[in-house]
């Protein structure tokens, strides 16, 4: 923890809204959630850094495919996922494992879709979580669209989406994020800035100061916050939700974090980064941030740090043997699901492929 | 450097080298022999993800090899503007599968730039793209996005299958006045090896090669299922069956004159493409060969491609989807049999 008081101030961090500082002191009083709260955020936390961990040893023994990482960074999903009710909307980006895991996916769920296989993809549709979005930035128009729909159904319910700060150079976003400022609505649009975008710095992205100013241009609130800092994001996204569900229409917020391990399991950051750098960002872990508050308020205790390691890897062992035990994939995973009714040719070509893997 | 000068440089030195490095060595030829080519695209000036303009930055500097803002439409915008202004760029998508925020500018502008400016401001412009799977890649790496470019009036394409194929053609894209999109199989990038002259050299487009002699049966293919074909054919061959392989190489222009020869010598067709069968490149080939050669023809054209359906985001089902050297061989017994 004496590491963090030291830390030199980040740039980055400028005008940044914190309710912590990196070692656990208190700066706002005021927005302290209450204590049910703040352990569910911890333990939320924790428990996504350890399926991370676990995740990335796994892919490298051959049991899942590239895996997007995103340990350090947290804070991000599980403070914005804690502050919506059931039934908002949230659309992730590959990298939302975190907020997939908040928003009731189950792990064995979350290894097969990491694994590629369609039973990652069956997700209770009333959890309104939808798939990973492998392209950058398709999910900001749906997010725009969701939220027409609950606006106009006058359900009080809202979308979220995720997005990195590479994305946010993509026309989708901006098309997007127009759309809801233009319509009124009720969506909350998260940037995950996390530095890189693969091997390329925010600052090559865009010659913006930073990218919550550019909500003035979009009409809505831009919002920048410290997304290391659990008790931040989860204020500043619960207020951005009222607003939507107010009928005031959208909120941009711009997440100031860190990704400090590689972009994914194929990915090496020693190409185009110092380590120093990520070094810097591990003395800003959000998770010993929020555990050195909670101690000082003799909330949290080591025995309960264990247990919550422990209840997670048997959690995660479970998981693995249920993913294992998932069927393996038929042919009819390749055809079925494109259309209600297989056309014609389909068939056919279902045919072509059961007999084809009967002569393997 | 002087034409035999340059020939010389290129005889001299002959290099071991995968697919992916002979990209990049005509990559740095070309940024060698005109400073008006520029690289960029998304990571590219640090390698890129495949490494494919590794050390380019280094040799040329970030004006001429560099990072662009994730943006697949401004990449291929960008890359107009400046080809407009008489630069010659070279830019990379990341992945085929993410061309499609870049089809407006591929359909709208780059197709008919040459034509809605009456000549005046011709496009000499190079998009390169890893295409293809292989690799169990996650959902959209795969994609095989060739027929959809093809449909564009006014854009070349190739699809090279070996590492000197790859760099000739590359720079014969580089040399083109026509905007020319360049495949890379991803799968071939580090599984193929061959001998690639250090200096430059071209290998013309529109110019079929063809990969293995037979008279029995003729399979049509490109990039990554070039060596997949050629498989079969050793498959085949051990059972008396002679196949020619011929390896299109550009599918704009197409090499129909070799097309035809080897059809009117085997009079069976059979089209091995990744991409789904529905208008597919092979819609086109089969359509043009039962047009113009179908008094050749013994069987009816067969396709081997990869379903009606998305690349499979689901890894795991990937070997149903793409043709397999079983497969083409299927399609080669289903025409000489009929
Ligand atoms: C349309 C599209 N283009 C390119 C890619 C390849 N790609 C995957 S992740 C990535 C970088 C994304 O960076 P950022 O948006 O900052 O998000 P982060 O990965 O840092 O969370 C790129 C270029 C893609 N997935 N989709």
């Amino acid at each position: 923890m004496t590491a963090a008081l030291t830390l030199p101030p980040d740039p980055r961090l400028e005008g940044t809204l914190s309710v912590l500082s990196p070692s656990g002191e208190l700066l706002r009083p005021d927005l302290v959630p209450s204590d049910e709260i703040l352990l569910k955020l911890y333990n939320g936390m924790r428990r996504a850094r350890v399926f991370d961990d676990r995740a990335m040893v796994l892919q490298r023994q051959g049991k899942l495919g590239v895996y997007p990482c995103f340990g350090g960074m947290e804070a991000t999903q599980v403070g914005a996922a804690l502050a919506l009710q059931d039934g908002d909307w949230v659309l992730p980006t590959y990298r939302g494992t975190a907020l997939a895991m908040m928003r009731g996916m189950t792990l064995a769920q979350i290894l097969l879709a990491w694994r590629g296989h369609p039973a990652g993809y069956q997700v209770d549709p009333k959890l309104h979580i939808l798939p990973f979005y492998i392209p950058i930035a398709n999910q900001i128009p749906h997010t725009a669209g969701i939220a027409l729909a609950e606006k106009r159904r006058g359900t009080g319910l809202l979308a979220m989406s995720f997005i990195g700060d590479g994305g946010t150079s993509e026309g989708d976003f901006h098309v997007g994020v127009n759309f809801a400022g233009a319509f009124c609505a009720p969506a909350i649009f998260v940037i995950e800035n996390n530095g890189w975008a693969i091997s390329t710095p925010t600052s090559v992205q865009t010659a913006a100061k930073n990218l919550a100013s550019r909500a003035e241009g979009y009409g809505m609130p831009g919002i920048r916050v410290d997304g290391n800092d659990v008790l931040a994001m989860y204020h500043v996204t619960r207020e951005a939700a009222e607003r939507a569900r107010r009928g005031e229409g959208p909120t941009l917020i711009e997440a100031i974090t860190y990704r400090i391990l590689p972009h994914t399991s194929s990915d090496d950051p020693k190409r185009y980064r110092q380590e120093t750098e990520a070094d810097a960002w591990r003395g800003r872990d959000p998770g010993m941030r929020l555990r050195a508050y909670l101690e000082s308020r003799g909330m949290w205790s080591e025995e309960q740090e264990q247990d919550v390691m422990k209840g997670m890897e048997a959690e995660i062992k479970a998981a693995m043997l249920e993913a294992d035990q998932a069927a393996p994939i038929e042919p009819e995973a390749l055809l079925e699901h494109i259309y209600a009714e297989p056309l014609a040719e389909m068939k056919d070509q279902l045919a072509e492929i059961r007999a084809l893997e009967a002569l393997k | 450097m002087t034409v035999a000068a340059e020939r010389q440089a290129a005889q001299e030195q002959i290099k071991t080298m995968t697919m992916v490095a002979a990209v990049n060595d005509a990559l740095r030829v070309a940024l060698e022999r005109d400073d008006k080519v520029m690289l960029f695209g998304e990571d590219v000036g640090m390698g890129g993800v495949f490494r494919a303009s590794d050390n380019l930055q280094n040799l040329f500097g970030e004006e001429r090899v560099f990072n662009t803002p994730l943006s697949e439409a401004g990449i291929m915008g960008l890359a107009v503007g400046l080809g407009i202004a008489g630069e010659k760029p070279i830019a990379e998508l990341q992945f085929a599968g993410f061309i499609y925020p870049a089809l407006e500018q591929i359909n709208a502008q780059i197709g008919r730039y040459r034509q809605r400016t009456q000549g005046n401001f011709p496009l000499s412009m190079v998009v390169r793209a890893p295409y293809g799977g292989g690799i169990h890649s996650p959902e959209m790496h795969a994609d095989s996005p060739e027929g959809l470019v093809a449909a564009v009036p006014g854009v070349k394409i190739v699809i090279p299958s070996t590492p000197y194929d790859a760099k000739g053609l590359l720079l014969a894209a580089v040399d083109d006045p026509d905007p020319v999109f360049f495949f890379e199989s991803i799968k071939l990038y580090r599984s193929v090896k061959g001998e690639v002259p250090t200096g430059h050299y071209t290998v013309p487009l529109g110019k079929a090669r063809i990969a293995r002699e037979g008279d029995d049966c003729t399979v049509l293919c490109y990039g990554g299922m070039v060596e997949i074909c050629e498989e079969a054919a050793v498959a085949a061959a051990a059972a008396g069956v002679n196949v020619e392989v011929v390896d299109l190489r550009s599918i704009v222009p197409l090499d129909f004159e070799a097309i035809s020869e080897s059809v009117k010598k085997t009079g069976r067709v059979v089209i091995v493409h990744e991409a789904a069968r529905r208008m597919g490149f092979g819609a086109e080939l089969s359509a043009r060969i039962a047009e113009e050669l179908i008094e050749y023809l013994h069987a009816p054209i067969t396709r081997v491609t990869g379903w009606d359906a998305p690349y499979p985001p689901f890894t795991a089902a990937e070997h149903m989807y793409r043709p397999d050297a079983a497969r083409v061989a299927a399609g080669i017994r289903k025409v000489l049999d009929y």
